[in-house]
C-alpha cells in the first residue's frame, strides 16, 4: 500500500478490532490518518466505516456491549490507555453526526454548550468572540447572527449541519469526526457543506464517512475502502478512484454493488 | 323473581340464535350460497335484540319505577313534616317492609312500610312479566324476518357498532355523572351556606351544634382543610421529588442493564402496594417512630403529625414520579446525547444541560400528577392525619386534609342528607382542583410528545 | 469561505494541566451525581424493606395461636358453653378464688373455645363425659403475653437457700445472703421515678399558689375569702405530695434491712419455689413477704439453685395481662399445657370484636364478589369501548373528548368515585348499601379507564397488515376486528386488565363510602348481601383498639399482597408468553 507522506501522521491505528456482542464487526485493521486534511472512508452498508469511526474518539464507549482492541495511538498516546479519560478524548476529537442534532437550546447557547463545559472562556466576551469565530468558521454567522437567542432547532437542515459544525469547532478539537454529515440534507446544503469541509480540511484532521464517492473524491485528500469489516485499500483519493488495486475497490468505485 | 326473568331472557336469548340459524339453513336448503348472509348472522341478529329488549326493558324499568315508588312513598306522607323527617320516615319505613332495623316504629312508618311492600310486589311481578313478554315478542318478530334476501349480516354489524359506540360513551357518561352528582349536592349546600363562608372560613366543625337546628354558616370554613392538604401534599413532594428524579436519572443513565432489572420491578412493587397498607405502615410504624425520634431530641412530635404522613405518602408517590421521568428520559433522543458526549461532556453535564432540559415538561407533568394523586389521596391520611381541624404550618402537628373529612362526614354517624352536604361540596373541590392539576399535566405531556415524536 | 477570523486548533489546550484539573472537578460532580441517584434508589429499597419486614414481622405472630390443654366437663346437649369453658377453669386451677382472681383466670381463654365445642356439637364429633380432654383458645391478652408483648419475664440474681415460714395466708421468705437486693434495688428504681413525680405534682401546685397569692391584694369580701381557702387547699395537697416524696425518700435512702411495700406500679418480682409461685409484696435486702399465686407442694427450704426469682419490669397497671396470669401462664407452659398451632382458623372465621377469633373469610368472599362484578363490567365494556376508538371512530372533536375524558377519569382521585356511587348507585337506582354489587360497580368505573388504556395500545399494536389481509380476502370491518385483530390484541387487553384488576381489588377509599365499612360477620352470599372486603378489613382492623389486631391486620395484609403477587405474576407471564414483536 503506497502513501503520501506529506502531512504528519494524527491517528496511527494498529490491529483494531471491534465486536458488538458476538458480531465481529471490525477485524484486525491498520490505517494512519494524517493531520490537516480530509480522510475518507467509503464502503457498503454496514461494512464498519461509521463504528471504526466512532472507535477514534471512543463513543462505541455508551453502547454497553461494544468491545474494542488494538492500538489507536492519537499522536503517539494510546486512546484506549487507562490513563486517558474518554471526555477529554472526546474535547481532542469532535464529531458531527448524521442527523444534525443541534441541542433544543438557542443557537449562542449551542455554540457556547463545548467551551462553557471545558472552561475555555474566562468571561462572557471570551466566549462571543469564540461563538462568533466558531459560527464564522462554519460559514453560518452572516446568517444567524441577528437571531442567536432563537433556539437552534428552528433552523433549515443543512444551517443545523453547519450549526452541529460550528458547535464541535468551538470546543477547539484537534481532530473532526464527521458520520456522514451530508446524508440528511438536500443537494444545495450538502454543496455548502461540502465546501465548509474542504476549508476545514486545511486546519484539522478531518475523518468523514460517506456513502457518496463523488463526494469522497471531492473533498477528501485520502480514502480509504472498508469492506465487511475490513480495510480492504487505503490510498490517496485521486489513486483509489484512478487506480484502484483491489478488485473489490473496483467493483464499488465503478459501481458494480455497494 | 328478577333473577328468574333475567334467566328467562337468557335462555330466550340463546333460543333466538338456534331457531333463527335452523330457520336461515332450511331455507337455504342444498345451496347455502342462496343466503345474503350466512345463518350464523341471522341468529346473531335475533338473540341480540331479544337480549336487548328483554335486559334493556328490565334495567330501564327498575330504574324508571324505583324513581315512581319513591315520589309515591313521599307522596303519602301527612303533611306539615320537614324534609328531614320525610327522609327518615320514608328509609324507616323501608327498612321495616325489608325486615332490617329501623330507628323507630309508628303509624307514619307502618303505612309507609305497607306501600311499600305492595309497590315492591307489584313493581318486581310487573317488570318480569313485561321484560319476558317483550323478549319473546321480540323473538318472534325478528324470527319472521329471516328470509333469503334479509341482509342479516349488515343489520348486525350495525347493531354491534352501536354497541360499541355506547361502550365508550361510558366515560363521559361517567364525568358527566361525577359533576351531576357532585354539582347538585354542593349546589344545594351553597344554597343554604355562603360560599365564601366555605372557602375562605378558617373554622371547620360543620356538625358541631347541627341537631339544634342549621348548620352555622361560620363553623364550614374550610381553610383549615385545605391548608392540612397543602402541607402533607408538600412534604410529601419534598420526600417524592428528588429520590423519584435521582432514582429515574441513575435508572436510564447510570445503571447497569443488570441493575435496572432489578431496580424497576423493586420501583414497581411499591407502585403496586395498596394504599391501605401504606396507611398501617404510617400509623403503626412511622408515626410512633417519628414520636419516639422527636421525643430523643426534645421536640414534641404529634403522634398523628403532618410529617408522618406526608412522609409515608412521599413514598408512595416515588415510583409514580421515577417511572414517568424514567419515561421521557429515555424518550430524549439518542442523537441528543451523542451530540453531547462527542463535545467532550460527561453524563452528569449531557444531563444537566441537556437531557434534563429537553424533558422538563414531561418531568413537570410526572410532578403535577404526583401532586393530584397526592391530594387525592385518602386512605394513608385518614390512617395517619389527624381528624382535628387545624390551622397550622408545623409539620410535627396533627393537621386534617379534605379527604379525611369526607370520609368523617360520610362514615360518621351523623345523619347522611346532613353530613352530605359538606362532604360533596368538598368532594367537588377536590374534583376541580384535581382536574385542574390532571389537565395541565396532560397539555404538557402532549407539548412534549409534539417536539419528541 | 474565508479563512480569516477563524480560532486555530489549539491542541495543547485539552491535554493542559488546568484542562486535567478542571476535568478532576468534572468527574468528582459527575461522581456526585451517580451517588445522589444510588442515595434516592437506597431510600426507596430501605422504604420497602421497612415496609414488607414490617408486615412480615407482625404475620409471622398470627400465623400461630396459643391453646391450654385442659379436662372439661361436657354434659351429652350441653347448650352453655362458656359456662363449660369456666367450669373446667375452675376445676383446672382449684387454688384460684376470689371474684377478682376468677375472673383474671377466665380472661385467660377465648370465647373461641366455647365457639369451637358449639361447632364441634354440631358437627357431631364432640364427647362428652367428665374429664374430657380438651384444647381451650387463649384469649388474645393471653398470647400476647407468650409472644413478648408486654415484657419478658426475667431471671434476678440468686444466691444462698431459701427459707420459707408461713405468716397467715402468706409467706415469710428468708434467705441468708442479700438475695433479694437486686428486687429492692429495682423497686427503689422506680420509687425514685415515682417521687419524682411526686415532686413535680407538688411544684405544680405551688405554682398554683403563686399565681392566687399575686391576684389577692386585689380582691375583697368573699372573694378574698374564697382566694385564700384554695390557697390553703394547694398549700395542703403540696405538703401532702411532698410528704410522700420524702418518705419514699427515706426508703431509698434508708438502711438496707429497711421494708419496702411493692406496688403495682412498681416492677413484679415472683418467686419460683417448691412448684409453685410467690409474688413478693414486701421487701428488703435479706427478707420478703410473698403471696401465693400458685400454690407450693410444700413449705420446705429450698436450697440454693431450687428456687428463682423472677422479675417483670413492666408494672402491673401498666399491662393488660395480671402476675395472676402470668403465673399461671407460666406454671402452664413449664407443664407443656400451653400448644401452639397454625392459624389456619383465620381463614375460615369472619370479622369479630375479639382478635383472637376474627378470620378473614367473609373479606375474601366479599372481594371475590366484587371482582366478579367488576370484572364483567369493566372488561366487556372496556374493551368495547377501545375498539370502537381504535378501529371505528371517526377523528372528530366528540372522539377527542372522549380521549381527554378517559384520560381525565384516570387521574381522578378514588374518594370521588365513592361519591358518585353513593349519590347515583345507591341514593338514585337504590342499590343495596354495602354489596358487592354497588363495590364492584364503583371499582368498575375506576377500572375502565385503565382497561381501555391498555386494550386501545394492545389493539394499535396489530399491524395495519392483517387488517389489509382480512378486508383484501373480503371481511368486514366488524369481521376483521373479531376474527383477526381482537384475537392478537387479546393478551395485551388481558394483561392491562389483570393489572387494572389488580389495582381495584387494593383500592379502599370509594368503597368506605358507598358502606362496606360496616362490621360484617356473616359471608356474603351473592353479589347484593352486605359484605366487606379485603382492603376494608384491613382499615377497620388498623383502626381497632385491641393490640392483637395488629398482627391480624398483617396477615390480611399479607393475604392481599399475595394476591396482588399472583395477580400480576399472572400478567407478566400472559406478556412474556404471548408477547409478539412485529
Amino acid at each position: 500500500m503506497q502513501m503520501t507522506d506529506d502531512d504528519p501522521i494524527k491517528f496511527r491505528c494498529q490491529g483494531v478490532n471491534v465486536w458488538y456482542g458476538d458480531t465481529h464487526a471490525i477485524k484486525d485493521n491498520d490505517i494512519d490518518i494524517h493531520d490537516k486534511s480530509v480522510t475518507a472512508f467509503i464502503g457498503p452498508s454496514g461494512c464498519g466505516k461509521s463504528t471504526f469511526l466512532r472507535c477514534l474518539n471512543r463513543m462505541n464507549d455508551t453502547i454497553d456491549i461494544c468491545r474494542v482492541t488494538g492500538t489507536l495511538l492519537l499522536d503517539g498516546d494510546d486512546i484506549y490507555s487507562r490513563d486517558i479519560d474518554p471526555v477529554q478524548l472526546r474535547a481532542r476529537v469532535g464529531m458531527v453526526f448524521q442527523k444534525p442534532n443541534p441541542f433544543p437550546k438557542s443557537i449562542y447557547d449551542n455554540v457556547a454548550y463545548g467551551p462553557r463545559i471545558h472552561g475555555l472562556a474566562r468571561n462572557r466576551a471570551d466566549l462571543d468572540a469564540i461563538v462568533e469565530d466558531s459560527l464564522g468558521a462554519a460559514g453560518l454567522w452572516d446568517e444567524v447572527k441577528d437571531r442567536l437567542a432563537a433556539p437552534g432547532t428552528g433552523l433549515s437542515g443543512g444551517q443545523q449541519q453547519r450549526l452541529c459544525i460550528a458547535r464541535a469547532i468551538a470546543t477547539k478539537p484537534e481532530v473532526l469526526l464527521m458520520d456522514e454529515p451530508c446524508s440528511a440534507l438536500d443537494p444545495i446544503a450538502t454543496e455548502t457543506v461540502e465546501e465548509l469541509i474542504e476549508g476545514l480540511g486545511r486546519r484539522y484532521c478531518v475523518v468523514i464517512v460517506t456513502h457518496s464517492m463523488q463526494q469522497a473524491n471531492r473533498i477528501s485528500q485520502r480514502t480509504a475502502f472498508f469492506h465487511l469489516g475490513n480495510l480492504v485499500e487505503y490510498d490517496t483519493t485521486d489513486a483509489i478512484f484512478s487506480t484502484p488495486q483491489d478488485e473489490r475497490t473496483v467493483g464499488y468505485v465503478s459501481g458494480r454493488f455497494g | 323473581m328478577l333473577t328468574w326473568a333475567a334467566l328467562a331472557i337468557l335462555l330466550l336469548t340463546v333460543a333466538g340464535f338456534l331457531l333463527a340459524r335452523n330457520r336461515a339453513v332450511a331455507l337455504a336448503g342444498d345451496t347455502p350460497s342462496l343466503l345474503h348472509s350466512r345463518p350464523v348472522y341471522h341468529g346473531g341478529y335475533v338473540a341480540l335484540w331479544t337480549a336487548i329488549a328483554g335486559f334493556g326493558l328490565l334495567l330501564l324499568g327498575l330504574i324508571v319505577t324505583n324513581i315512581l315508588i319513591g315520589m309515591a312513598l313521599y307522596g303519602g306522607l301527612p303533611a306539615g313534616l320537614s324534609e328531614i323527617e320525610r327522609d327518615l320516615i320514608v328509609s324507616d319505613g323501608v327498612a321495616l317492609s325489608r325486615g332490617t332495623l329501623a330507628s323507630r316504629t309508628d303509624e307514619a312508618r307502618q303505612a309507609v312500610a305497607a306501600l311499600y311492600g305492595r309497590l315492591t310486589t307489584l313493581q318486581i311481578g310487573g317488570l318480569a312479566l313485561a321484560s319476558v313478554g317483550v323478549a319473546v315478542f321480540t323473538l318472534m318478530r325478528g324470527l319472521g324476518r329471516v328470509a333469503i334476501p334479509f341482509r342479516a349480516r349488515t343489520r348486525f354489524e350495525r347493531v354491534v357498532q352501536t354497541l360499541l359506540m355506547i361502550s365508550a360513551g361510558i366515560a363521559v357518561l361517567t364525568t358527566i355523572g361525577i359533576v351531576a352528582s357532585l354539582l347538585g349536592q354542593t349546589l344545594v349546600f351553597f344554597s343554604e351556606i355562603p360560599v365564601l363562608n366555605f372557602l375562605f372560613g378558617t373554622h371547620w366543625s360543620p356538625l358541631s351544634g347541627v341537631h339544634e337546628g342549621a348548620m352555622d354558616p361560620q363553623k364550614v370554613g374550610a381553610i383549615p382543610l385545605f391548608a392540612g392538604t397543602l402541607l402533607i401534599t408538600v412534604i410529601a413532594m419534598v420526600v417524592a421529588v428528588p429520590v423519584g428524579l435521582f432514582s429515574a436519572i441513575y435508572l436510564s443513565d447510570f445503571a447497569s442493564a443488570r441493575a435496572r432489572s432489578i431496580i424497576k420491578p423493586m420501583l414497581e412493587i411499591l407502585a403496586g402496594i395498596p394504599t391501605v397498607v401504606y396507611g398501617f405502615f404510617a400509623a403503626i410504624t412511622v408515626a410512633p417512630f417519628l414520636r419516639d425520634t422527636g421525643a430523643a431530641m426534645g421536640l414534641s412530635v404529634s403522634s398523628e403529625s403532618a410529617l408522618a404522613a406526608g412522609v409515608v405518602m412521599g413514598i408512595m408517590i416515588i415510583p409514580f414520579i421515577s417511572s414517568l421521568s424514567d419515561d421521557v428520559i429515555n424518550a430524549v433522543p439518542q442523537s441528543l446525547r451523542d451530540g453531547s458526549y462527542g463535545l467532550g461532556a460527561t453524563k452528569a453535564e449531557t444531563i444537566r444541560n441537556v437531557i434534563l432540559p429537553a424533558a422538563l415538561p414531561g418531568i413537570m407533568s410526572a410532578v403535577l400528577l404526583g401532586v393530584s394523586r397526592a391530594i387525592g389521596e385518602t386512605m394513608i391520611v385518614v390512617m395517619a392525619a389527624g381528624q382535628g381541624a387545624n390551622l397550622t404550618a408545623n409539620p410535627l402537628e396533627a393537621v386534617t386534609t379534605v379527604t379525611v373529612q369526607i370520609v368523617a362526614l360520610i362514615t360518621g354517624d351523623t345523619e347522611a342528607s346532613t353530613a352530605a352536604g359538606p362532604a360533596f361540596a368538598l368532594g367537588f373541590t377536590l374534583f376541580c382542583i384535581t382536574l385542574i392539576f390532571n389537565i395541565w399535566a396532560l397539555r404538557l405531556v402532549r407539548k412534549y410528545r409534539e417536539v419528541y415524536d | 469561505m474565508t479563512d480569516a477570523a477563524s480560532p486555530t486548533p489549539d491542541a495543547s489546550f485539552h491535554s493542559s494541566e488546568q484542562a486535567v484539573a478542571r476535568l478532576g472537578k468534572r468527574r468528582a460532580a459527575e461522581w456526585r451525581l451517580k451517588l445522589y441517584g444510588m442515595i434516592a434508589i437506597g431510600v426507596a429499597a430501605l422504604a420497602l424493606v421497612a415496609l414488607l419486614w414490617n408486615i412480615a414481622a407482625r404475620t409471622m405472630n398470627a400465623a400461630t395461636e396459643h391453646y391450654i390443654a385442659v379436662e372439661a366437663q361436657i354434659e351429652p346437649g350441653e347448650d352453655d358453653f362458656l359456662r363449660v369453658v369456666k367450669k373446667s377453669a375452675r376445676a383446672a386451677f382449684p387454688y384460684v378464688s376470689g371474684r377478682s382472681g376468677k375472673r383474671e383466670l377466665y380472661g385467660l381463654f377465648s370465647d373461641g373455645a366455647a365457639d369451637d365445642m358449639r361447632r364441634a356439637q354440631e358437627a357431631g364429633t364432640l364427647e362428652t363425659g367428665d374429664a374430657v380432654p380438651m384444647r381451650f383458645l387463649m384469649s388474645d391478652t393471653a398470647d400476647l403475653y407468650l409472644r413478648g408483648e408486654f415484657g419478658v419475664l426475667e431471671t434476678g440474681a440468686t444466691t444462698g437457700p431459701l427459707a420459707i415460714t408461713p405468716e397467715g395466708k402468706d409467706y415469710r421468705l428468708e434467705s441468708g445472703s442479700d438475695a433479694f437486693a437486686q428486687a429492692l434495688g429495682q423497686a427503689k428504681t422506680g420509687l425514685v421515678r415515682e417521687a419524682a413525680t411526686l415532686r413535680r405534682q407538688a411544684a405544680r401546685q405551688g405554682a398554683g399558689i403563686t399565681t392566687l397569692e399575686e391576684r389577692l391584694p386585689g380582691l375583697t369580701g368573699p372573694e378574698r375569702e374564697d382566694t385564700l381557702a384554695q390557697i390553703a387547699r394547694f398549700g395542703a395537697e403540696r405538703d401532702r405530695l411532698e410528704g410522700q416524696a420524702s418518705a419514699l425518700d427515706a426508703l431509698i435512702t434508708g438502711d438496707r434491712q429497711v421494708r419496702l411495700a411493692l406496688t403495682d406500679r412498681m416492677a413484679s418480682f415472683l418467686v419460683a419455689v417448691n412448684g409453685g409461685i410467690l409474688k413478693l409484696t414486701e421487701v428488703s435486702a435479706g427478707t420478703a413477704l410473698a403471696r401465693p399465686l400458685v400454690p407450693m407442694d410444700g413449705e420446705n427450704a429450698a436450697p440454693e439453685g431450687a428456687w428463682s426469682l423472677r422479675i417483670l419490669d413492666r408494672p402491673e397497671i401498666g399491662r393488660p395481662v395480671k402476675d395472676r396470669q402470668v403465673a399461671i401462664l407460666e406454671t402452664l407452659q413449664s407443664d407443656g399445657r400451653i400448644e401452639e398451632v397454625a392459624n389456619w382458623k383465620f381463614f375460615s372465621l369472619s370479622d369479630s370484636t375479639q382478635p383472637e377469633i376474627a378470620g378473614i373469610k367473609g373479606a375474601l368472599i366479599g372481594s371475590l364478589w366484587t371482582m366478579l362484578v367488576t370484572f364483567c363490567l369493566a372488561f366487556p365494556i372496556g374493551v368495547m369501548a377501545a375498539i370502537y376508538l381504535e378501529e371505528f371512530a371517526p377523528r372528530n372533536r366528540f372522539t377527542d373528548f372522549i380521549e381527554v375524558n378517559i384520560n381525565n377519569l384516570a387521574a381522578v382521585p378514588s374518594i370521588v368515585f365513592g361519591l358518585l356511587g353513593l349519590a347515583v348507585f345507591l341514593n338514585f337506582f337504590g342499590v343495596p348499601r354495602s354489596s358487592p354489587l354497588a363495590g364492584g360497580l364503583v371499582l368498575a368505573l375506576m377500572t375502565l379507564p385503565t382497561v381501555i388504556i391498555a386494550a386501545r395500545a394492545a389493539i394499535r399494536a396489530v399491524p395495519p397488515s392483517i387488517r389489509w389481509a382480512a378486508m383484501g380476502i373480503g371481511a368486514s370491518r366488524t369481521q376483521t376486528v373479531f376474527h383477526h385483530v381482537l384475537p392478537l390484541a387479546m393478551p395485551g387487553i388481558l394483561t392491562g386488565t389483570i393489572i387494572g384488576m389488580a389495582q381495584a381489588l387494593g383500592e379502599t377509599a370509594p368503597l368506605l363510602m358507598i358502606g362496606m365499612v360496616a362490621f360484617i360477620t356473616a359471608v356474603p352470599e351473592g353479589i347484593t348481601d352486605s359484605a366487606t372486603v379485603l382492603p376494608v378489613q384491613v382499615f377497620n382492623w388498623a383502626n381497632a383498639s385491641e393490640r392483637a389486631f395488629d398482627m391480624r391486620t398483617a396477615a390480611a395484609i399479607a393475604v392481599l399482597l399475595a394476591f396482588l403477587v399472583v395477580m400480576n405474576a399472572v400478567a407478566i407471564i400472559l406478556r412474556k408468553r404471548f408477547e409478539r414483536r412485529w
